[in-house]
């Protein structure tokens, strides 16, 4: 099908020109970093693993690692399937295809700050909307601050809220463009809804599954700004993910060492997930 | 089928609550906001707004905001195009490799990477500028815009590449007169996602300037004083934010409907 030809890497020159100026320049400084001690002065000291084998072995890190393993989890878990049933049953054509991917689209082009803002209003009791409904109407105590259950909610119902729109313009995308003649195809053949989804809709809806399950991946996994400015990490750590621990250690502790040790520990642990998704997923392209 | 629509319409209401929620807000007093929970404004006030427009520290924010964000969908959507193209027409030595390492850059987190972006920018005397924060949100709008335009132009036929050149057109004419057009869909889809990235980005672009460059989600920080939040301001200033994106996809949400439908994906 493609043809080879070398001279296409001149096609990709300013792309990795861009890119590499962005990306290996600062992996270099953390991998330098890593690796040594300072003690200011820009008095730098060769320090070997050092830092990697005390993150590794910290359980502070852990913590942190599974908590965010578990809020990964739970988004994918949520935001996939939902993102597919409103797919499905959103309108094919009309007048109400533009609305719908309009309004959907809106949570997802609000600044992540004003995003956590405005979702620690909305859940505050007394005065936010949902806060007052479920403590006053609802009768049920429910305060973000203070209780972990409740901050866990409000993250994840937040998360929904801004990125499943991502999940649904995606696959919205991928259906629209199956041809009608699959369908009726499917309908002479008698076949049930669930064959038609099992069969047609979701091969079809393949590739931009596999970008959507990757992209909400990989932001769920470096999520900072939202849950950082929605709970600051608390009630105690209960809500600190990865990014937001290792923040505290490279800016609050001022750890730069340990910090750049974790940070490629974790930029590692992203990369394996990601790229066992990607193989997983395009597996049977490359047949 | 009426019964299919209520999911949407129930999806679509639960979006809009925070949404509502937050409009409300920007037309209270913080004082009324704090007094209590109400659906609807009691006074109703324009002085949220009134200061963004007329502070110009206020409304340079949303300026430069706008300056980087074109910035950054410009220059990435022009580097792109080329090699989605190679990635879609052509085999070459380390294609594959590429492609992934190119994905890879989207995962760096951003929150490490702030540091070194500075000393970075700093070093090279952009520090402060539009270009700068255009610059860094290349780092992940390039990897999503080559993706997305890959797999347009998969979708459009090669028969179409050799036709043009039997015709006699040199490559040039017919990227631009021929190729183009027929991806102007795609196009569209990058150039929205690109600016959606980079306008909600915070990190990279607050650590990138200071003054002149500053961008509108970082001068709401100032609305956070010792006397407490001012929280009638902060929501104004946030409902402005929504407003360049809203008529963003008003622009294209016909490519976003029917647009993916042409591509491959």
């Amino acid at each position: 099908m493609k043809t080879e030809n070398q001279k296409a890497w001149f096609f990709v020159l300013p792309v990795l020109f861009l890119v590499a100026f962005n990306a290996l320049v600062p992996i270099m400084t953390v991998v330098n970093y890593s690796v040594q001690e300072t003690f200011g002065n820009n008095l730098f000291f060769w320090q070997g693993l050092d830092w990697f084998e005390q993150i590794l072995r910290s359980e502070r890190f852990h913590a942190a690692l599974g908590r965010q393993f578990l809020f990964t989890g739970l988004i994918l878990a949520i935001e996939i399937p939902l993102g597919i049933i409103i797919a499905l049953s959103m309108p094919r054509r009309g007048i109400w295809v533009p609305v719908c991917l309009v309004l959907m689209a809106l949570p997802m082009l609000i600044p992540w700050n004003v995003v956590g803002a405005m979702w620690n209003i909305f859940t505050l009791p007394k005065i936010g909307m949902m806060g007052y409904f479920i403590n006053d109407v609802l009768g049920v105590h429910y305060d973000m601050t203070q209780d972990p259950l409740a901050a866990w909610i409000t993250i994840i119902v937040m998360d929904v809220w801004h990125w499943t729109s991502l999940v649904v313009l995606l696959c919205y995308a991928g259906l629209v463009s199956i041809p009608d003649a699959y369908y009726q195809a499917a309908k002479i053949d008698g076949a049930s809804p669930w064959k038609v989804f099992r069969y047609i809709q979701l091969p079809k809806m393949k590739t931009v599954l596999t970008i959507a399950i990757l992209l909400r991946f990989m932001d769920s996994f470096n999520i900072y700004t939202e849950p950082f400015v929605l709970t600051g990490g608390g009630p105690g750590n209960s809500t600190t993910l990865l990014s937001i621990d290792l923040v505290k250690i490279a800016l609050g502790q001022f750890d730069l060492g340990p910090a750049a040790a974790m940070s490629l520990i974790y930029f590692a642990i992203t990369l394996l997930v990601s790229w066992l998704f990607y193989t997983l997923m395009t597996k049977d392209d490359n047949k | 089928m009426r019964k299919r629509s209520l999911i949407p319409i129930f999806y679509i209401l639960f979006l809009m609550l925070p949404i509502y929620w937050l409009v409300t807000m920007s037309f209270k007093t913080t004082n009324d906001i704090l007094a209590g929970f109400s659906l609807f404004p009691e006074t109703f006030t324009l002085d949220n707004y009134r200061v963004i427009f007329t502070d110009p520290t206020w409304y340079w924010g949303y300026i430069n905001s706008i300056i980087y964000v074109s910035l950054n969908t410009v220059i990435s959507i022009c580097v792109a195009l080329p090699a989605a193209y190679a990635f879609s027409r052509y085999r070459f030595l380390g294609d594959k490799q590429l492609f992934f390492w190119l994905l890879t850059n989207r995962m760096a987190p951003a929150a490490v990477f702030a540091l070194p972006f500075f000393q970075l920018y700093s070093s090279v005397g952009l520090f402060d500028t539009h270009l700068a924060v255009a610059l860094a949100h290349c780092l992940f709008n390039i990897p999503l815009a080559v993706w997305i335009l890959e797999g347009f132009m998969g979708g459009v036929p090669k028969e179409l590449d050799e036709t043009a050149y039997v015709d006699g057109y040199s490559f040039p004419r017919f990227f631009v007169t021929i190729f183009l057009p027929t991806i102007k869909a795609g196009v569209g889809v990058a150039a929205f996602f690109c600016f959606m990235f980079s306008w909600v980005e915070l990190l990279l672009a607050k650590t990138l300037t200071a003054v002149d460059a500053k961008p509108i989600a970082a001068t709401m920080t100032k609305t956070a004083s010792s006397a407490g939040y001012e929280l009638g301001l902060l929501a104004a200033a946030g409902t402005l934010t929504i407003i360049p994106g809203a008529i963003v996809i008003y622009f294209v949400r016909n490519y976003i409907a029917k647009g993916f439908a042409l591509g491959r994906v």
